[in-house]
């Protein structure tokens, strides 16, 4: 119950803790060397940095993002589905199975047409 | 919440902080350290060379002849050498970066991938008796009902440190291997989470310690063969052993997606050498880089645990309740009456389990070549995501057409 | 709910919220907006429902924040970082404000239940193991006679039994939503790229 999330207060708190410490024992104990214009520019397998370093990207991956969250979502309606499904069968019978089944069905077509106009697809 | 602070007794709180510092950073972060050492030993003998051997005890620093080897291993003491050279080297932070994210990026990959542990049942019970302590001790920090939803929603923040490291970069190559990574980390988190929906059916449970239990009791997923499972027992039925495809295939699902979430071999696309120098922590050094080191290896050994945990019985003992029987020590779990040197061998049981699957990381990852990037995508997407929900409406299908129990 | 826990998170949520707004970089705004979230999670499993505030995190923080810090580095952000505040939007931000308070405040008034406090309603395993009866789920009565509130449980029989209609009305509208983007996105050479 309630206090069972104590410990994980307890353990964001040590993990937070590692962490800083950490980085402030390699601030304190590593050596710094003097800095130059050369160590301060971005790595480009040696060459003088071209341009900026935040360039666009493909709108691709804005697309995978969009689309993760709505299956997410869809994945997240399952989990209950999931834990009540063996002993709803067992009382209820089998109203529960077609009820998530015409669920995920509306959401394969979702997925068919996402496919179909080539969302999903990397090479164009 | 006033009756929970009436509630909360200090020796409550102060176990659990034992439990927490002893699992993060006597067990955690040396399995990390030494997993390290096993992936350059094993990777050695894979491709026929003999791998850091060396580092010992350095006793020719104060003119003695040779270097002690601890075990007649060389090299055991490799990660100890490699993580006081990460302290010891220059702290740079390059001057185009966008220094607070730039800071806090690795603290963001290590944090979550340490949080995660908190609901992984490493053993059953502990029971202190002899030290004075009446109840056992559950060997998990926190016995959550959400366990495994509890370890997707934290681990899903660790994208937060990869994008966050390719972008405060302010560089070509850490910002390209940031962005990949994290599209890679979204799509498998789906078919992650839908593989082990079918789990969850047959458990008809989301706490992790409950579905090790019922595991010890009653055969893995994975290897039915005792307890109820096995077919010379009255719980027997044909509908058990049907079940065994379904979960076959979410194993084969989950194992796959656990590669790409924890972004290893093949699916190291973040960070391929021949594209992207070395993705989104280009341009980090020391400690910095240590810690996305340390998270990436962390989420592996926690990977490793949930997918011990949900298809490999967690903690039990293979065969243990004929063990028992064979031999009349006591090898399963009982609630509350499990003696101390069962709960430790539970605990023995989980890490050489999750042991075994670092290994298996380790030779896959020296094994296959890397995927190209389309290729990663359309599994994920094309081929992962519908199996996975078909195999959740067949393991439906089965288990009303041969009910469990 | 007086407890000092409730405070904190509750204070996270509210300062990191304020921050989104009032931080000029936007990577600060969406990060904040995330940590808030967090802070939310954690209220919500301070009044025991755990498998919501699981979900807050999993959904709002690890997806929906990640989707919009994709479309803050698509955007470009040093353009955005010099925009200057726009009062007719300020002064529509205040009248929503003022109209959403308003509402709380009539929800507060208007419902039984906005009266109470949570001190109230405390959990109570027994009587709701009674008040089932013989229609629980083995599953369920076997948690509550446990003490244990089976809260994802409830809410799959809620979800599944009763609100069936509902549940499919959710399903059409993420279908609904998947035909937005990529109707959205797929305009082939179009300069936004993508839609805010």
């Amino acid at each position: 119950m309630l206090e069972n999330y104590l410990p994980v207060l307890l353990q964001v708190l040590i993990a937070g803790g590692f962490a800083g410490a950490t980085l402030l024992i390699s601030v304190l104990l590593g050596k710094a060397a003097a800095r130059n214009r050369v160590k301060d520019s971005a790595y480009e397998c040696g060459m003088v940095p071209v341009g900026e370093g935040q360039s666009r990207f493909s709108v691709k991956f804005y697309i995978v993002a969009m689309l993760f969250v709505l299956f997410d979502i869809e994945v997240v309606f399952l989990y209950p589905w999931a834990v009540i499904f063996k002993d709803y069968v067992a009382i209820h019978g089998t109203a529960i199975f077609w009820s998530a089944l015409c669920f995920v069905t509306v959401l394969f077509i979702a997925y068919a047409y996402a496919w179909k106009k080539g969302a999903l697809d990397w090479k164009h | 919440m006033d009756a929970l602070f009436a509630s909360i007794d200090l020796f409550f709180l102060a176990i659990s902080a034992v439990k927490i510092v002893l699992l993060v950073f006597a067990v955690i972060l040396p399995m990390v350290a030494y997993s390290v050492y096993a992936e350059r030993r094993f990777s050695a003998i894979i491709q026929d060379r003999v791998g850091p051997n060396r580092t010992g005890i350095p006793l020719t620093l104060f003119g003695f002849k040779k270097d002690i080897q601890i075990l007649g291993i060389g090299g055991l003491l490799q990660p100890m050498a490699d993580g006081l050279k990460f302290i010891l080297k220059e702290d740079f932070t390059p001057g185009h970066v966008n220094k607070f994210y730039y800071w806090l990026a690795p603290c963001l990959t290590m944090v979550p991938a340490l949080l995660t542990c908190a609901v992984m049942p490493f053993g059953s019970e502990l029971d202190l008796n002899w030290f004075g302590i009446a109840q056992p001790i559950k060997s998990v920090i926190a016995d959550l009902n959400v366990g495994p939803l509890y370890m997707f929603a934290i681990s899903s923040l660790g994208v937060y440190g990869i994008v966050l490291a390719g972008w405060s970069s302010n560089s070509k190559y850490p910002f390209l291997g940031g962005v990949r990574s994290s599209s890679q980390m979204i799509s498998y988190e789906i078919s992650l989470g839908l593989s082990i929906i079918p789990v969850l059916m047959i458990f008809g449970e989301l706490n992790l310690s409950k579905m090790s239990a019922y595991q010890d009791a009653n055969g893995w997923l994975l290897v039915p063969l005792w307890g109820d499972s096995a077919p010379w027992s009255n719980g027997w039925h044909f509908g058990r052993w049907l079940l065994w495809i379904p979960v076959c295939i979410s194993f084969v699902i989950f194992t796959i997606s656990m590669f790409a979430e924890t972004n290893r071999t093949p699916f190291d696309l973040a960070e391929c050498e021949t594209e992207l120098v070395a993705g989104y922590h280009t341009e980090y050094s020391s400690m910095k880089f240590a810690l996305f080191f340390l998270g990436e290896y962390a989420a592996m050994i926690i990977g490793s645990g949930l997918a011990v945990t949900l298809f490999l019985g967690g903690w039990s003992i293979p065969f243990a309740p004929l063990l028992s029987k064979l031999t009349g020590l006591q090898f399963h779990f009982v609630p509350g009456a499990t003696p101390l040197y069962t709960g430790l061998l539970h605990i023995a049981t989980f890490f050489a389990k999750v042991f075994g699957c670092i290994l298996f990381f380790i030779w896959v990852r020296w094994t296959l070549p890397r995927f190209r990037f389309d290729q990663l995508m359309a599994l994920g997407w094309k081929v992962f995501f519908e199996l996975a929900l078909v195999n959740v409406i067949l393991t439906a299908g089965i288990l009303i057409w041969c009910p469990l129990k | 709910m007086s407890s000092p826990l409730f405070y904190i998170f509750a204070a996270i949520t509210l300062l990191f919220g304020a921050m989104v707004i009032a931080s000029k970089n936007p990577v600060t705004s969406a990060l904040s907006l995330a940590v808030s979230f967090v802070g939310l999670a954690a209220l919500f499993v301070s009044l025991d429902a755990y498998f919501i505030g699981t979900i807050q995190v999993l959904v709002y923080a690890g997806a929906v924040m990640v989707l919009f810090l994709f479309i803050i580095m698509l955007l470009d952000i040093k353009a955005a970082e010099k925009l200057k505040p726009n009062y007719a939007a300020v002064a529509a931000a205040v009248l929503l404000f003022v109209v959403l308070i308003m509402q709380v405040a009539a929800v507060l008034t208007g419902f039984e239940a906005g009266r109470k406090s949570t001190t109230d309603a405390q959990l109570r395993p027994q009587q709701a193991l009674v008040a089932m009866g013989d229609k629980a789920l083995p599953t369920i009565a076997n948690d509550l006679k446990a003490g244990q509130l089976p809260d994802t449980k409830l809410m799959g029989l809620q979800l599944y039994h009763k609100y069936g209609f509902h549940l499919q009305m959710v399903g059409l509208l993420l279908l609904v939503g998947t035909v937005g983007v990529v109707v959205l996105s797929k305009k082939e050479n179009s300069p936004k790229g993508g839609r805010e």
